[in-house]
């Protein structure tokens, strides 16, 4: 690769306790890509996420953002570089005391400082695009189905336009039709953005749909990576067993 | 099992609980004295930690009074004491019942629903996601509510004392015969103002950790529903306890 990737994680490390989650993971992505990590349950997806984005701290390894070590930031840096970031979470993590919009608009009010009116202008936009009615604006989040909730939190990552987009697991919980408007809208935020993506997700499905490039995680490392077109042809055989989602093959099932 | 390696891995917990402790109560602390704060927040758990208090905190006051007043009267009839009512009433409520009683009930209603609250914002992601969002949870969330409780529960200490001694003085002169002028000009005789300070000094300690208690417990709540189940439960045991320990510390350097 000629250019210097835009995220570089290398030999990331990270136990709790006795169990060791990430024992070694090296992962570079290209600027304006969209990586899938696949891996079972279990298997430490949501854990990289978490150290990438700075919400844990890896016991080992290093990741650069734009070339910048991220592992040992102050508090300021830290806030400096989240703002290159927009995370849509599992569970959606929207905030429940307050109202949609805000939820949506709530960097813009509270990091960023823009005033109340023009940040809910702002979260308005956002929110259209990903196809919330306005008329949503001013309900809570518990009044929202759980598909809604998605958006709202995909709405909520992309109103800054933030260079580096995380979904964790954006299609869990959704029925098929749900879950392909996600994916579309994911693809499309990512190509109108330039946003570089990484998504975490066990459905096949989605991650064909959002992605240029698949890696799969396993025991705490790396174990095959390639182009989405090559998924079904890996000549890997976790991969494959993943893939065709069969209980026979080298990925012991029952010792998860 | 070897006594001495239990003991050990008891006071190695304990320390590291001290420890994590002090850092989360040092991070507070920072957050509370430096700008930016987040004014609109303080004001709201101003309201939900004060204003609803109120109730729970009269009552508690006026029975306390009350119940004060007639054992104070029994006890001062056994040597022809019992014209003291008013000014052991008052030291009673203003230096020590008021605080410690108001106090405990506040933990039991104010540090449970904090930490049920950040704990809840936990277990979802929440605080992770504010953090994606630049915005540090210390000044958000918790320096607020230690602001609120540090202005609050001074305020609802002496409301209490106002109250406590009210119902001193009604139970003293509906039913034990005291003369109301009398029994009022005795109390605001006899109580100095250092009897109330000292009352609303531990009283902002109080504040502190209640709301320090019902936050640290709710942030470093375990995944799931029974983790907050928990949380609430340990920050309501610990708030009183310690509530219980700093009024002997504070009362000794007082006295
Ligand atoms: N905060 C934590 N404290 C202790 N253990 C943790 C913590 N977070 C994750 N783990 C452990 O790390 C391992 C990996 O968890 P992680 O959430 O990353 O899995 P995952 O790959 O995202 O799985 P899923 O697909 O089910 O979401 C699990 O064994 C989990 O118990
Ligand atoms: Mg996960």
């Amino acid at each position: 690769m000629s250019s210097d990737p835009k995220i570089s994680i290398v030999g990331l490390h990270k136990s709790f306790g006795s169990n060791q989650v990430l024992q070694g993971v090296d992962l570079d992505i290209a600027a304006g890509k969209s990586l899938v990590v696949i891996g079972g349950s279990g298997t430490g997806k949501s854990v990289l996420l978490k150290c990438i984005l700075g919400l844990m701290a890896p016991d080992q390894g290093s990741i650069r953002i734009d070339g910048e070590e991220t592992t040992r930031l102050s508090q300021k840096d830290r806030a400096r570089v989240a703002g290159k970031f927009g995370m849509l979470f599992q569970g959606s993590a929207l905030f429940d005391s307050l109202s949609i919009w805000e939820n949506v608009a709530f960097r813009l009010i509270h990091a960023d400082h823009i005033p109340r009116d023009k940040a809910k202008e702002m979260a308005l936009q956002a929110m259209a695009r990903v196809n919330l009615a306005e008329r949503n604006a001013d309900l809570s989040p518990a009044e929202l189905s759980g598909g809604m909730q998605k958006r709202v939190g995909l709405a909520r990552a992309i109103v800054t336009r933030p260079q580096i987009l995380f979904f964790d697991e954006p299609t869990t919980g959704l029925d098929p039709i749900t879950a392909d408007v996600i994916n579309r809208l994911i693809r499309e935020q990512v190509t109108d953005l330039g946003a570089t993506a990484i998504s975490i997700t066990h459905d096949m499905e989605s991650a064909r749909h959002i992605a240029d490039e698949i890696a799969m995680i396993f025991q705490g490392k790396i174990i095959w990576r390639g182009p989405a077109k090559d998924i079904d042809n890996s000549g890997n055989p976790y991969v494959e067993q993943f893939v065709t989602a069969s209980a026979d093959g080298p990925i012991d099932v029952m010792g998860g | 099992m070897n006594p001495l390696a239990s003991i050990g891995r008891a006071s190695l917990g304990m320390s590291r609980t001290t420890g994590r402790l002090a850092l989360f109560a040092w991070r507070c602390i920072l957050a509370m004295i430096r700008p930016p704060w987040f004014f609109g927040q303080i004001w709201r758990q101003i309201l939900s930690i004060g204003f609803y208090s109120l109730p729970v905190v009269g009552l508690t006051a006026v029975f306390t009074g009350a119940a004060l007043a007639l054992n104070i009267y029994t006890g001062g009839a056994r040597f022809n004491a019992e014209s003291f009512v008013p000014n052991i009433v008052g030291i009673g409520i203003t230096r020590e019942l008021g605080p410690v009683l108001a106090s405990l009930m506040l933990a039991g209603r104010v540090s449970a629903a904090i930490a049920a609250e950040i704990g809840a914002m936990k277990v979802t992601e929440q605080i992770d996601a504010m953090r994606t969002l630049s915005t540090d949870p210390f000044r958000y969330l918790f320096a607020p509510r230690l602001i609120a409780a540090l202005i609050v529960v001074p305020l609802l200490v002496l409301i209490a004392d106002i109250i406590g001694v009210f119902g001193g003085f009604a139970v003293a002169t509906q039913s034990l015969g005291f003369n109301g002028a009398l029994y009022v000009r005795n109390t605001m005789d006899f109580i100095t103002s250092w009897d109330v300070g000292s009352g609303l000094i531990k009283a902002a300690v109080f504040g502190f950790i209640i709301a320090l208690m019902g936050c640290y417990h709710g942030y470093v709540s375990g995944r799931g529903a029974q983790g907050v189940g928990r949380a609430t439960t340990n920050a309501v045991v610990s708030a009183a306890i310690l509530i219980f320990a700093s009024n002997y510390l504070l009362t000794s350097l007082f006295v």
